[in-house]
């Protein structure tokens, strides 16, 4: 026993044990030697282990430990020293390992298991991020469903429209059971179901706009989930079998122009809102979501701005249409005012005449009749009719002019008077007046104020006469002076009307009349009234009830129109009255001659019978010239010859000949026939008038023409009008200078 | 009046509106044509004619003497005075200021001038001298048809 290595098996005792220890060995042998090969296999195939090294010493041990079960089948039955030898090296590597690798593993194991846990870490990150897809795609088709909703309700300007395409998008995109739009009414205190989706006509439904419910609408922009039994949301009866669906309502800010400010929509500005309620099937059991919500919201927002846009459309289109209804309006008017204005011209030109008509007749057949032989009694008589007649006949005047100097349409003529003989008239027709009223009357006429000027002769007297008139009118004693002058700029300082400041120049002058008298005087309160039409001053009883209260007015219409001004001054009553008026005056043409320069008259007819046959020679070496000489006298009816040269002039000419009309702008010849026409004929009589004919505007020209003894010279060109006023002129005068 | 007539008619009265506006013509063709009447219908058409071969004489004695050397001045003068007494008595306007233009190069003896001014005579002349022919026709055929000559409004 003691030298025997070998162990007697104790087989047949417990052989079967030994049996199954044997074969289990040999399994867990087998088990733990297939195991490396399974995770070099696995490994190799995986592309990410980061542990080889654990790995290796894994299968080391485990290899190991198959090696050492391995082994320990042959120690069942005797087995030699080198099968112990073996086992127990195999048993020694083992332990080594082992220990090693539980050593290792204390580091590994956490390692692994928090891989583990990164891992389901990133599973749920994965999860979360689908589910954020999930929200994103939801609402980028939330977006496309506002887009395409916006765009339908702001394809059209029409409300209706907006309103009802708003519900049937909203409808279909959301898939509601219901929608409908309560709209406040006219008085705002009620709300009005105008709009639903699937009813055609909604009843006139209202309710209340101050329910709870609505005001917790009302005051949040978002989309507020309410009860389906509350009032506004009740719009059909209940069709579903269990449970109404989820309600919303939304408030639609409505717009008005005269509450609309940009920077505050819609908090501040719009008051008025609408409802929208939204309603989901009932019977679905469908939840209002978050997108869809915030989709109602968006839809609502833009149906607001749709419905302003077409708020102010129609506000815009109202205003057009009421624009032109103004605009036909005033059209009508001014058409109806011109027909007035014409209406009364016309009115005013025949009342003109058919007034002035009889007026004249009886002035002059009342004057004509005051020559005849008449009793005092009838004398009397005759005088208050003339006086009277004349009378009426300044008013119908008066009024005339008046109501034509109003419309703008007087024009002053401006024609060349002789200054001083329009005071004389003045006087002389104020003259009786004044010897009745033994009112002395003195006249200074200024040495420099000019004999000639350019004017209303008619207007200017008549201004001076009212102006004189008014004077001896209201003056029961005392003296009248009229004193005109050249007016000079320094001397309108003094004067009362400080913002006239006019400047004589060389083609006119200012003339100043001024009128005192010592007559009763104005109270200077009246002063400003003195110039109204038909306003007369309240002391009637110290005037004599003359004037119709016009001629002042028209006074300073005319003054006005002459580029003047008239005032009064008046210490007061009793004191006297100092009437002043400037007025603008044309300056004649300096180079003027002591008669009056050559205006061609037209004779009342036509005339060609005065110069029926009148001979007149016409000498003018071109031929053109001539022959429409020639041509216009023919016109007139003379009898022309026609010479082209001197000598032939000279040949033709003879007594018969009344005129000769002679062209000289070419040649000197002209003066010579003159001077040899002239020694022709003795007396003066059997001579032709002789005419220069010239195109020249020279003085040389006209003083060589008198020099030769010419008795007139015309400028050409010449008209037919005019050679007819210098034919009368000639006949009539037998001269005939035309200004140069 | 057919409708021949009073195309005929508006064209005349728009060719004479033009041919004032333009300035071809002036107040005196006006003139000339008043003096028309029963006794002298052809009154115009018969000084324009006069005119028309005054105007081509003078001109063609002008371009003679302006070829002469020397140039003398005084006949040019004397020519073109002519002429622009010619032109003044039948109202043709722009012929009439061109003779001034030149009447002042003869005296200034602008030798350049002169041919210039000559030239646009020659052209004015041409110009006013197709343009009346053409209104004198238009005339005639009013006068065929039986209508009334339009007067410048």
């Amino acid at each position: 026993m003691e030298l025997c290595n070998c162990i007697d098996p104790q087989w047949p005792a417990e052989e079967l044990l030994m049996r199954y220890q044997y074969i289990s060995d040999f399994f867990i042998a087998l088990a733990y030697f297939s195991i490396p090969l399974e995770l070099i296999y696995f490994v190799k195939k995986s592309a990410v282990f980061p542990y080889k090294w654990v790995l290796v010493q894994f299968g080391a041990f485990i290899v190991l430990c198959g090696a050492t079960h391995l082994i320990s089948l042959w120690t069942f039955t005797t087995h030699t020293r080198t099968v112990a030898m073996v086992m127990t090296t195999a048993k020694v590597f083992t332990a080594v390992v082992s220990c090693a690798t539980a050593l290792m593993l204390v580091h590994i194991i956490p390692d692994l298991l928090s891989v583990k846990t990164r891992e389901l870490f990133l599973k749920n990150k994965a999860a979360e991020l689908d589910r954020e897809m999930g929200r994103i795609r939801t609402q980028e088709e939330t977006g496309r469903h506002v887009r395409m909703l916006t765009h339908e309700i702001r394809s059209t300007l029409d409300r209706h429209t907006i309103l009802k395409t708003t519900l049937i998008e909203l409808g279909r995109t959301l898939d509601l059971e219901e929608c409908a739009l309560w709209m406040p009414t006219r008085t705002g205190l009620e709300l009005q179901l105008s709009y639903t989706l699937r009813q055609q006509n909604p009843v006139g439904y209202t309710v209340p706009i101050h329910l709870p419910v609505i005001n917790q609408v009302f005051s949040s922009n978002r989309a507020v989930k309410v009860s389906p039994n509350s009032p506004v949301a009740r719009l059909r009866p209940h069709a579903g079998k269990f449970l109404s669906g989820e309600v919303v309502a939304v408030r639609v800010p409505l717009l008005h122009l005269s509450n609309f400010q940009i920077y505050d929509w819609p908090e501040v500005s719009t008051r008025n809102y609408a409802l929208m309620v939204l309603m989901l099937p009932s019977d679905s059991a469908r939840q209002w979501h978050a997108h869809e919500l915030e989709l109602v919201e968006v839809v609502a927002d833009q149906v607001a701005v749709a419905l302003s846009h077409a708020a102010i459309l129609e506000e815009s289109m109202r205003a057009r249409d009421l624009l032109m209804e103004q605009n036909v309006a005033l059209d009508l008017a001014r058409r109806e005012a011109e027909t007035a204005i014409c209406a009364r011209n016309d009115f005013l030109a025949v009342m003109n005449h058919e007034m002035r008509t009889p007026m004249h007749a009886i002035i002059a057949l009342s004057s004509l009749l005051q020559e005849t032989e008449l009793t005092a009694e009838q004398r009397l008589m005759v005088e208050t009719i003339l006086k009277s007649s004349n009378l009426l006949s300044t008013l119908i005047n008066d009024v005339l002019d008046l109501s034509r100097l109003e419309d703008g349409n007087l024009q002053l003529d401006a024609s060349i008077f002789n200054l001083h003989d329009v005071f004389r008239e003045v006087i002389s027709l104020i003259k009786p007046v004044l010897s009745v009223k033994k009112l002395p009357l003195s006249v200074h006429l200024s040495p420099d104020l000019p004999v000639y000027a350019i004017g209303d002769e008619k207007r200017l007297m008549q201004t001076i006469l009212n102006v004189v008139g008014n004077a001896v009118k209201f003056s029961k004693e005392g003296s009248i002076c009229i004193t005109a002058v050249v007016a000079k700029p320094e001397s309108f300082r003094d004067d009362r009307v400080p913002e006239f400041l006019p400047v004589p120049s060389d083609d006119h002058f200012y003339l100043r009349v001024q009128v005192k008298d010592s007559g009763s005087g104005i109270n200077p309160q009246d002063i400003p009234n003195l110039f109204t039409k038909f306003a007369q001053s309240q002391p009637l009883a110290t005037r004599n009830a003359g004037g119709s209260g016009l001629g002042l007015a028209i006074c300073k219409r005319f003054v006005n129109l002459m580029g003047g001004q008239i005032w009064i001054e008046s210490e007061g009553i009793g004191k006297g009255c100092t009437a002043t008026f400037i007025v603008k005056l044309g300056i004649p043409d300096r180079k003027n001659e002591s008669k009056p320069p050559f205006v061609p008259k037209l004779p009342g007819n036509n005339g060609l019978t005065d110069f029926a046959g009148l001979k007149v020679l016409v000498m003018d070496d071109n031929g053109v010239s001539r022959t429409v000489t020639k041509g216009l006298l023919v016109h007139l009816g003379c009898d022309i010859a026609t010479a082209s040269s001197s000598e032939e002039c000279l040949r033709i000419v003879s007594h018969e000949h009344k005129v000769v009309f002679m062209d000289v702008c070419t040649s000197m010849d002209g003066y010579e026939v003159a001077m040899r026409i002239n020694e022709k004929f003795k007396k003066r009589q059997d001579r032709p008038l002789i005419v220069a004919l010239t195109g020249n505007t020279n003085k040389l020209v006209k003083e060589n023409c008198m020099r030769v003894g010419m008795d007139g010279l015309i400028l050409k060109p010449v008209s037919v009008d005019k050679m007819r006023g210098v034919l009368l002129e000639l006949l009539e005068h037998r001269v005939l200078f035309e200004t140069v | 009046m057919t409708m021949d007539v009073m195309q005929l008619q508006r064209k005349f009265s728009e060719h004479q509106s033009a041919l004032y506006r333009e300035g071809f013509l002036d107040d005196q063709f006006t003139q000339l044509q008043k003096l028309q009447d029963e006794s002298s219908p052809d009154f115009v058409i018969e000084v324009v004619t006069m005119y028309f071969d005054d105007s081509e004489n003078l001109l063609n004695k002008m371009a003679r003497v302006l070829e002469q050397n020397p140039v003398d001045y005084k006949q040019v003068d004397a020519h073109v005075h002519q002429y622009k007494g010619s032109s003044a008595s039948i109202g043709a306007a722009r012929v009439k200021n061109i003779c001034a233009t030149f009447r002042t190069f003869c005296e200034a003896q602008n030798l350049e001038g002169c041919v210039r001014c000559l030239q646009q005579l020659q052209h004015e002349y041409s110009l006013l001298k197709n343009n009346l022919q053409y209104l004198f026709r238009l005339q005639r055929e009013i006068q065929a048809a039986g209508g009334k000559i339009p007067t410048l409004e």
